[in-house]
């Protein structure tokens, strides 16, 4: 039950997609972002789309693993929906007891739901294509110039790194807890949510507990390593930007600078 | 350059890895002011490219002492000395720390990445060696502890004795000459224990580094150059295997075992069976038997 989680998952792959730079994918997914929110017409959104589409056929990713990264987002793209189409002001097409459906407010339901499905999409586009690892040390990179002004650029990523390297071991964790309770007549599954949460007391407490040890452990072990921070500190693959990590990065940008201008034609 | 030793006869300096000299090591309590003394007044030499186990019950100080070897703790009275370096001195802890490196009981809990070829090179990438020389050493360590073929897996789909494996490698890869076990066969089962005592036996016999094993399991001992029987703090024996396991009244009054073998040999000589009183293997008893 535990092991559906699919955002975030990583599907492995050897294309140009998977092999650009990392700092250069989060660059290019914030480019995504942020013109996403500058789009105020639906015909950019056909550039999006485009976008979205041709990077799925080059990195060869799986339409349905894409659609069920988006699964668990149903019930908010549904209020969003909801919203929208009562909420806002227009001419009347026709009410429903006391909620009046307008035709402004349908065409900006389906407005914002779309901005959702694509942010989401594009933000998986990421992490589907990019190891978790390569992602870190994308992430380091680019925050590290800031480390001037005191952001702990290393520390952040090592902490990621961790938590990436111990979800399996503590969902293993709380599965084998669940089990040793259940033996012992645990209910986890019935109830109303006020007394299911209540019986989630005795496995979130040996867990937490566990938790705690393994990270004083974890500790000793990393300074027995002669962990001591992020200063002077070498990788054992370093990125380097390439020419057509560069070359891709400006065609990029060029493209959601034009996506973005839309809004200003 | 020798340092003279006094009483002994001269000693070559060069030849000790490890040594105490009489170390004491207070716990505090955080509740009351009392103090528990894990270690007490402890004076012991490892000597470059020994095989010696610590044994001993639980709360005996072991894994104290073996913490207190490469600088993770500092000996409350006392001074510990790697290669010739005062674990006190700041400046030299992290020469200690490469050159004593130790593997812990859990290797979940010593597992830093997400890949295996990452956490190998987790303590080189530390001291800042440059990436082609981690490489070297990366491939070097994981082929050593026969892991090699398992360099871009996720460590925790790899068995106990695997991931056991994968946590020596990433030590090795520091190139350490002195390996400090701290019961790294207590959480494995029968065959990831045996994969783990061969690794470590290789490293020894091998690759030359000094070995000093932490354990509870006497089969294990039974391999090592020396024995040192911690109990309360203090050495209550030490000798070579056969001579500490001579010993079963002894060292069964300390809350050990002895070998299964050695145990048979010695009902057996109760039974008035002439028998020698030091058998350690399986092969000795039927050579002696039959």
């Amino acid at each position: 039950m535990l092991r559906d989680i699919t955002i975030g998952q990583y599907f492995p792959g050897d294309t140009i997609i998977h092999k650009l730079d990392p700092r250069v994918k989060i660059i290019i997914i914030g480019l995504f972002i942020a013109s996403l929110f500058f789009i105020n017409s639906f015909y950019p959104y056909i550039l999006i789309l485009l976008f979205i589409g041709i990077v799925i056929k080059i990195a060869k990713l799986p339409i349905k693993f894409i659609l069920k990264g988006l699964k668990p987002l149903y019930f908010i793209i549904l209020i969003t929906l909801f919203i929208n189409i009562f909420m806002t002001k227009g001419e009347v097409l026709f009410t429903i007891g006391p909620l009046t459906v307008t035709k402004e407010g349908i065409s900006m339901a389906v407005f914002m739901a779309l901005r959702l499905v694509f942010l989401i999409t594009g933000t998986s586009l990421l992490t589907l294509t990019t190891s978790p690892i390569a992602l870190t040390d994308g992430i380091e990179k680019l925050l590290s110039p800031f480390k001037i002004i005191g952001l702990p650029a290393h520390e952040l990523a090592m902490m990621m790194t961790i938590a990436l390297r111990f979800i399996p071991t503590l969902l293993e964790e709380t599965d084998k807890i669940m089990k040793a309770q259940m033996a012992r007549g645990a209910d986890f599954e019935s109830g109303n949510i006020l007394n299911r949460a209540k019986n989630l007391v005795p496995l979130l407490v040996p867990l937490f507990i566990n938790a705690f040890r393994r990270a004083d452990e974890l500790a000793t072990a990393m300074e027995a390593r002669c962990y001591r921070g992020g200063d002077n500190r070498t990788r054992l693959n370093e990125l380097k930007l390439k020419n057509y990590d560069i070359a891709i990065l400006l065609s990029q940008i060029a493209f959601f600078g034009f996506i973005i201008s839309t809004r200003y034609i | 350059m020798f340092y003279g030793n006094k009483k002994d006869g001269v000693q070559n300096m060069d030849d000790i890895m490890i040594k105490t000299d009489k170390v004491t090591y207070e716990y505090k309590s955080n509740i009351d002011d009392s103090v528990q003394t894990a270690v007490k007044d402890l004076s012991i030499e490892v000597k470059k490219g020994e095989f010696l186990v610590i044994l001993g019950h639980n709360g005996s100080g072991k894994s104290t002492l073996a913490k207190m070897m490469n600088g993770l703790l500092l000996p409350t009275r006392g001074e510990v000395y790697v290669s010739g370096m005062n674990t006190k001195d700041e400046d030299k802890i992290w020469d200690i720390r490469s050159k004593a490196g130790m593997v812990f009981q859990n290797p979940d809990n010593q597992i830093v990445a997400t890949i295996v070829e990452e956490d190998v090179a987790f303590g080189p990438e530390n001291l800042g060696v440059p990436p082609k020389e981690i490489r070297k050493r990366v491939d070097e360590a994981l082929s050593t502890v026969e892991m090699l073929e398992y360099k871009h897996h996720a460590p925790y789909l790899l068995s106990g004795g695997q991931k056991q494996r994968v946590a020596i490698a990433g030590i090795l890869s520091m190139n350490p000459e002195c390996i400090i076990f701290d019961e790294p066969t207590a959480m494995l089962d029968p065959n990831g224990r045996k994969e783990v005592m061969g690794t470590i036996k290789k490293l020894n016999k091998d690759e030359g580094k000094t070995i000093v094993l932490i354990t509870h399991y006497m089969d294990e001992a039974v391999k090592a150059d020396r024995i040192l029987v911690m109990s309360d703090g203090e050495i209550a024996l030490e000798g070579t295997p056969k001579e500490i396991f001579r010993q079963v009244e002894k060292v069964k009054e300390l809350g050990l075992d002895v070998p299964q073998v050695t145990e048979l040999a010695y009902e057996l000589r109760k039974e008035g069976i002439d028998i020698r009183n030091d058998v350690l293997s399986i092969e000795e008893l039927v050579d002696l038997l039959c």
